[in-house]
């Protein structure tokens, strides 16, 4: 099993933790990991990406151009990372602030409307946990019990407490997950 | 009311300098880069130099203020603007030339070539951007970080015991004989930038005397660096880094302010800290 | 505590096996894409653990020049920088290798010339490998191809400092130093002791005048013929280098037809791309160079004659291909393919160029 991601937003939305919460539970899965942040003076308040890949075997290139999975959370990353998606792929974004839906008719498309839930909800902080559990409902790569440890080890000690919340944000995601189009 | 009755040139209060380009600036909102550009672009246009002029920019946020001024520009090394600014002045004296850095790129990195162009007096006018931090590369320690202050390489706030003084590299070089012109100005608000921008004037017109380098340092925010919203970090360097880097002039036509005399005569306490943000 | 494993980047990798393998101390400066080094040693604080000293230094001429000193008083210590900060640390390396003195130094690579990207590259090469100061003198290169490999070439990397008494770069990049993978750390190793300085390092400036005689740490000396010898002495010492510490990664080579050769985060792209090639039915392999200085210049040989073309693969304009053609003494094809200033080359765009070749 290999699975390539990316994960691609503005700066803020908890792109580069959203991938490292995935990267941290898939360690905990006895995975091999591995985490590329897009980086430099350009991400401030503009786009940011990271490749998170998970793999059974030793994993070659960090650094990919086709994914079996993207997920978008703005315009720019959705222009950019559409057509980026292997053929029979998936692709997850939140339809907030899309204008320009995907089009694509080769690849499996869910809509996760994490944006509004978490303002709804006041958790606007756990808007990518939510992002991740649409993602978790269509490919259960990690069990909930790892994505725990993961939540574990990739929160500083002082945030621990906030564990709980971060999961039930994670089941939220996935029963938000709707189908735009499947194959 | 349409919009073509209000865009008539009666009605207009304020425009943008020609000196400045159309390029959107890539600062973060509240930055103080912006608006010293614009203070100099307006002086350079009031002073019609706008076609007798050389900027120096440095590697720092500010490394692009040539794509935001309509003047000539050279992009210098890290640190080095002086020098490049020393030659450039040398080699073409009836035009005037202006360095532009920030605190890493002239306090550390370029302290030596600063120094240097001070001591020899270049004719040119200096400025010189203080935020306390390197906020290019992503909020470092800069020798201008306040003690106490938190960076991510003084995670735990600046130790002067391990990290150094907080550096007034500006007193130091009032006390060059080659410096002409030396003040410490501000733009967070508008009293201030008014004041700043009378301080850059005077620094481009002494270019006419030949006497020696003016400098102006701006004591500025990085709201990035610092982890505030704008004007959270314009708050916070009135209550913090302006103890410790007070606003007014050092040095004007040559001579010591007295103000700046008497405050130089109470730094002779050995290791005196003058402001710290450490809990003791 | 025994090993751990571990998710960092490549860059936190560097700071955490120098304060794990009993590094004295580090100099260096903010640069991307690097600071992660400094700010990751300024968060662990090992001087309050290891006593190891971390220092922010003014710039990297200063960085550079504070290694030459602490290496000349027998300490293991180490910078790290990229790429306009390492070419401002040449003249100081050229000290180092002039006076013989053990240290360690990391290039993050970005893209150039001048102040350039950002972005990782590979164009350092010719800089690292050929010698970027002056003087005959050359740089041991390491080029790590994971964050494992950053982690375990820090002390490899002290190990050769200290074996060869010269300088040893570990030449890395954007993508190795930025990506975040599973290390394991070792245990805490402890710093050397004075006393086992004093023992092992003879040549070493203490302060301590035990063998009764004083020591001089120079790289100067004005007659002619003495100087000749002690670059006998160095160049006798590189001919051993290349005889003992050449180091490669050979992969999927034994039937293969044609290979690529490429390092550190060029070879990662390219270990997919053969994997791709060989889903077409391409008999593709993969010679990583692991030290670029010594050049694996026999295994390259030896593989590469049983080719029909090699293709050289870099993140440069071309600069190891040079190295490749050597080995081969030009009696097979030798092809490269780069892509630079930053640009990363992908897995199907290097598939595409090997094709382009075959054909
Ligand atoms: C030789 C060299 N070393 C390091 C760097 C990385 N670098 C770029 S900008 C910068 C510091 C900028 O800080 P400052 O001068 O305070 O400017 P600010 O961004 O705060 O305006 C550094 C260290 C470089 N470009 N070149
Ligand atoms: S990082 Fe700091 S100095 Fe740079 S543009 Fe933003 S606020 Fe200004
Ligand atoms: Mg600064």
């Amino acid at each position: 099993m290999t699975e390539e991601i990316i994960i691609a937003g503005f700066g803020g939305q908890g792109v580069l933790s959203m991938g490292k919460i995935l990267a941290y539970a898939g360690i905990m899965q006895d995975k091999e990991v591995s985490w590329l942040p897009s980086y430099g003076p350009e991400m401030r308040g503009g786009t940011s990406n990271v490749t998170v890949i998970l793999s059974d075997e030793r994993i070659c290139s960090p650094y990919l151009n086709q994914f079996d999975t993207a997920i978008i959370l703005n315009q720019q990353s959705m222009d950019k990372f559409e057509s980026a998606v292997k053929p029979g792929g998936l692709l997850i974004y939140d339809p907030n602030g899309i204008t320009h839906h995907p089009t694509r008719k080769d690849i499996n498309i869910y809509q996760v409307a994490a944006a509004d839930k978490a303002s709804e909800l006041g958790i606007s902080k756990l808007f990518n946990m939510i992002v991740l559990g649409g993602f978790l409902k269509v490919k259960p790569l990690v069990t909930p019990e790892m994505l725990h440890k993961g939540l574990e080890k990739s929160l500083p000690e002082r945030h621990h407490h906030l564990i709980p919340k971060n999961e039930e944000a994670v089941e939220i995601g996935k029963g938000l997950l709707t189908p735009y189009h499947t194959i | 009311m349409t919009r073509e009755d209000i865009i008539k040139p009666e009605n207009l209060v304020y425009k943008r300098t020609p000196v400045l380009t159309d390029a959107t600036m890539h600062y973060c909102p509240g930055c103080g880069h912006g608006v010293v550009h614009r203070i100099i672009a307006e002086v350079i246009e009031e002073m019609g130099i706008q076609d007798n002029v050389i900027g120096i920019s440095p590697v720092g946020c500010s490394v692009l203020a040539y794509n935001y001024f309509d003047v000539d520009f050279v992009e210098a090394a890290h640190g080095r603007a002086p020098a490049c600014a020393s030659a450039i002045k040398r080699l073409r004296p009836e035009t005037f030339v202006f360095s532009y850095q920030g605190d890493g790129d002239l306090a550390s990195i370029g302290c030596g070539e600063v120094v240097h162009a001070c001591n020899r007096g270049e004719n040119i006018t200096m400025i010189f951007i203080n935020n306390g931090i390197y906020g290019m590369t992503g909020g470092q320690m800069a020798p201008t970080t306040l003690e106490g202050m938190e960076t991510v390489t003084c995670p735990y706030g600046r130790d002067p015991k391990i990290m150094g003084h907080t550096m007034r590299l500006t007193e130091m070089l009032a006390q060059l004989p080659g410096t002409y012109y030396v003040t410490r100005q501000a733009v967070y608000t508008p009293a201030a930038a008014r004041k700043c921008k009378k301080a850059i004037r005077q620094a481009f017109e002494n270019q006419k005397l030949n006497k020696g380098v003016s400098f102006v340092e701006v004591t500025s925010n990085c709201n990035s660096g610092w982890k505030m919203t704008p004007v959270q970090a314009n708050k916070w360097m009135e209550e913090n880094t302006l103890k410790y880097f007070p606003l007014g002039d050092m040095k004007v036509d040559g001579k010591f302010d007295p103000k700046f005399i008497e405050r130089v005569g109470t730094f002779d306490q050995p290791n005196e800290t003058i402001f710290s943000l450490r809990k003791k | 505590m025994a090993k751990q494993l571990v998710l960092m980047k490549g860059n936190q990798a560097i700071a955490e096996a120098a304060i794990r393998c009993g590094c004295d101390g580090y100099f260096g400066y903010p640069i991307t894409p690097q600071s992660e080094v400094l700010e990751h040693l300024m968060a662990e604080r090992p001087y309050l653990t290891t006593g190891m000293v971390v220092l922010q230094a003014e710039s990297e001429l200063a960085s550079i020049n504070m290694v030459y000193a602490g290496a000349a008083a027998g300490k293991r210590v180490m910078t790290s920088s990229s790429s306009p900060g390492f070419s401002l640390m040449q003249e100081g390396l050229s000290y180092i290798a002039g006076a013989e003195l053990p240290a360690l130094c990391v290039n993050v690579v970005r893209g150039g010339p001048g102040l350039g990207t950002i972005q990782p590259s590979q164009s350092d090469y010719f800089q690292t490998t050929k010698g970027g100061g002056h003087g005959d003198y050359r740089l041991i290169t390491l080029a790590p191809a994971s964050v494992q490999e950053m982690y375990d070439f820090v002390e490899l990397g002290f190990d050769l400092a200290f074996k060869y008494r010269n300088p040893v770069a570990i030449l890395s990049d954007g993508v190795i130093g930025q990506v975040m993978e599973k290390v394991m750390v070792d245990d805490y190793k402890p710093r050397w002791t004075n006393e086992y300085i004093e023992e092992n390092c003879p040549w070493a400036a203490t302060g301590h005048r035990s063998t009764g005689k004083h020591r001089i740490v120079t790289s100067l000396e004005l007659e002619a013929l003495k100087q000749e010898a002690i670059n006998d002495r160095i160049q006798a010492k590189y001919r051993k280098c290349e005889e003992e510490d050449a180091r490669y990664e050979a992969i999927q080579c034994d039937d293969a037809e044609y290979i690529f050769v490429a390092y550190g985060s060029a070879a990662r792209i390219c270990m997919k791309s053969v994997e791709l090639a060989r889903a077409e039915g391409i008999k593709v392999g993969l010679i990583r160079p692991i030290t670029l200085w010594p050049f694996p210049t026999k295994a390259v040989k030896e593989i590469g004659s049983r080719m029909k073309k090699i293709l050289s693969v870099e993140m440069n304009a071309g600069q190891m291909i040079e190295d490749v053609k050597l080995a081969v003494d030009c009696n097979i094809p030798v092809e490269h393919y780069g892509r630079y200033g930053g640009v990363i080359p992908t897995p199907v765009e290097i598939l595409d160029a090997l094709k382009k070749m075959i054909k």
